[in-house]
């Protein structure tokens, strides 16, 4: 999987708050609609855990990764991370977006989002 | 914001009875048996016959649909009205609520609230999260208590050894408590040694689903000497903006200020009972996990934020404590059954402030507090005294 992955969020025209996944009202103060934007694909880790044991409906390998990313201190986004080993990582490292194999449902290998760590930062 | 509902003044409700099934599994019997039991001794309790009563609330999360309803009906209790109430772990907190608010307008006189649940086994597969969620790995309910147990552990200097020492506490108290689930005691070394379900999160630190029915009979206040009033019955739902709010959104805003859903709870409760903190005997709260202990602790304002880990340290939330936290043994040692769960702190602290909570008794205990914190996002903080 090559390219330049980026997540689809929406901007609020009124208070400016980005949100994910897109909305078309604004979660925060009720405006609409809002925009569609990408998201910045370059951030820092903010919070962070290992999943050990498949949760229910998930069919991809385990352990896998998890927490929270700050992108450009105006949004946190909850998602998977490349790294499994939660002692690996470090408050305030810099993460960048990847795509991950999340295992097959009907034949069909699902896709989903991740963030790894960046530069010097890579393992 | 004033407590919607909630008017100043409002003459309290008395609690006239408490039932509790033990919470634990019972293959043998169907959530509706573990709801009779309950009733049955809730209603000895109180003295009433089943036609005294004029309506029941019922909490549950998986029951499904007439739970309430099948459970009076093995009563010849039907006729009321018989509403079922789903808040997630608050669900039970949520039928109070609206029980005690038709008895304090004058509705009725005398209402039965009703919490039952038999939980699936293993990780709870919700039907809150959608199927791509699912696919992705993001519904891993685990992994968000222990995002939230890493940030408050940075925030507030807790260690593993403080998260291990809440554990130690509940399931000691939960020795004395013939209720619970689990009734032996860990040491720090078995939790520490526990297997990992995600860091900084160990097996013995997370609290099972479990089954259990627990009930309370509410009535307007009679000035009967003795009686335990329901002093404050609060519900709210959260401010969105949190990422690791129980509300579970995908993203949220950079912002560390927005309120937690059982602080605003506590403070519309406080102010409805008249009451702070420093005025507690007794607390039942949200153990979740261990640090979810120290995290409801500080959000009620047992302690000053950041300060949780000196709660456990100082032993100020054990038995014989300043504020002794969770007596029963918490969900730590009882088990969650979301819906039954809410009133069986109730059911605890009744008991606690009759006198009546045999080897786990605070001494002297005259106001209690039960708090839960769960999905929707929804909170509770419900006030009892003497």
């Amino acid at each position: 999987m090559g390219g330049d992955p980026r997540l689809l969020g929406s901007e609020c025209p009124g208070c400016g708050a980005l949100h994910f996944p897109r909305s078309d009202t604004c979660p925060y103060c009720g405006d609409r609609p809002s925009t569609a934007c990408e998201l910045p694909s370059r951030g820092t880790l903010w919070a962070w855990t290992t999943v050990h044991v498949p949760p229910p409906g998930y069919h991809g390998p385990v352990p896998y990764g998890f927490g929270v990313v700050e992108l450009d201190g105006r949004i946190r986004v909850v998602s998977r991370l490349t790294e499994t080993d939660a002692g690996l990582l470090r408050q305030d490292q810099a993460v960048h977006l990847v795509l991950t194999e999340v295992g097959e449902e009907d034949g069909t290998q699902m896709v989903s989002w991740a963030f790894a760590p960046s530069g010097r930062d890579r393992r | 914001m004033s407590p919607p509902g909630h008017p100043a003044g409002a003459e309290p409700v008395d609690i006239a009875g408490v039932g509790i099934h033990p919470f634990g599994r019972f293959e043998d019997r169907t959530i509706t048996d573990l709801g009779v039991y309950a009733v049955r001794q809730a209603l000895d309790d109180a003295a009433l016959g089943r036609s005294d009563l004029q309506a029941t609330f019922c909490g549950t999360a998986y029951g499904g649909v007439a739970s309430g309803h099948k459970v009076l009906g093995r009563l010849a209790m039907t006729g009321m009205p018989i509403v079922d109430v789903e808040a997630g772990c608050a669900s039970g907190a949520a039928a109070l609520m609206l029980g005690a608010g038709s008895v304090r307008s004058g509705q009725y006189d005398s209402v039965l609230v009703l919490g039952i649940e038999k939980m699936p086994k293993g990780i709870i597969r919700s039907s809150f999260f959608d199927g791509w969620q699912e696919t992705a790995g993001l519904s891993a309910t685990p992994a968000y208590f222990a995002l939230r147990a890493q940030r408050l552990m940075a925030d507030s200097g807790i260690t593993d050894h403080d998260l291990a020492s809440v554990v130690v506490k509940n399931r000691r108290n939960g020795t004395a408590n013939p209720d619970a689930m689990f009734r032996s005691e860990v040491t720090a070394e078995a939790v520490l040694s526990s297997r990992m379900v995600c860091p900084p999160l160990h097996l013995l630190m997370l609290c099972s689903p479990n089954e259990g029915a627990a009930a309370v009979v509410l009535r307007r206040r009679d000035s009967t000497a003795g009686a335990i009033r329901l002093r404050a019955a609060t519900l709210v739902s959260h401010l969105p903006g949190s990422v690791l709010s129980e509300s579970t959104p995908m993203s949220g805003l950079c912002d560390d200020s927005i309120p937690a859903p059982t602080a605003r709870a506590a403070r519309f409760a406080y102010e409805e009972a008249g009451v702070g903190p420093a005025d507690l005997d007794v607390v039942e709260c949200q153990d979740t996990d261990a640090a979810r202990e120290l995290m409801s602790c500080e959000e009620l304002g047992l302690c000053a934020a950041g300060e949780g880990a000196g709660l456990v340290r100082d032993g100020i939330t054990a038995m014989g404590g300043r504020i002794p936290v969770n007596p029963s043994g918490g969900l730590l040692s009882k088990g969650e059954p979301l819906g039954a769960s809410a009133l069986g702190q109730v059911v605890e602290l009744v008991r606690q402030l009759r006198g009546d909570a045999g080897g786990r008794q605070v001494v002297g205990a005259r106001v209690g507090l039960a708090h839960t914190i769960g999905r929707g996002a929804n909170a509770s903080v419900v006030i009892v005294g003497r």
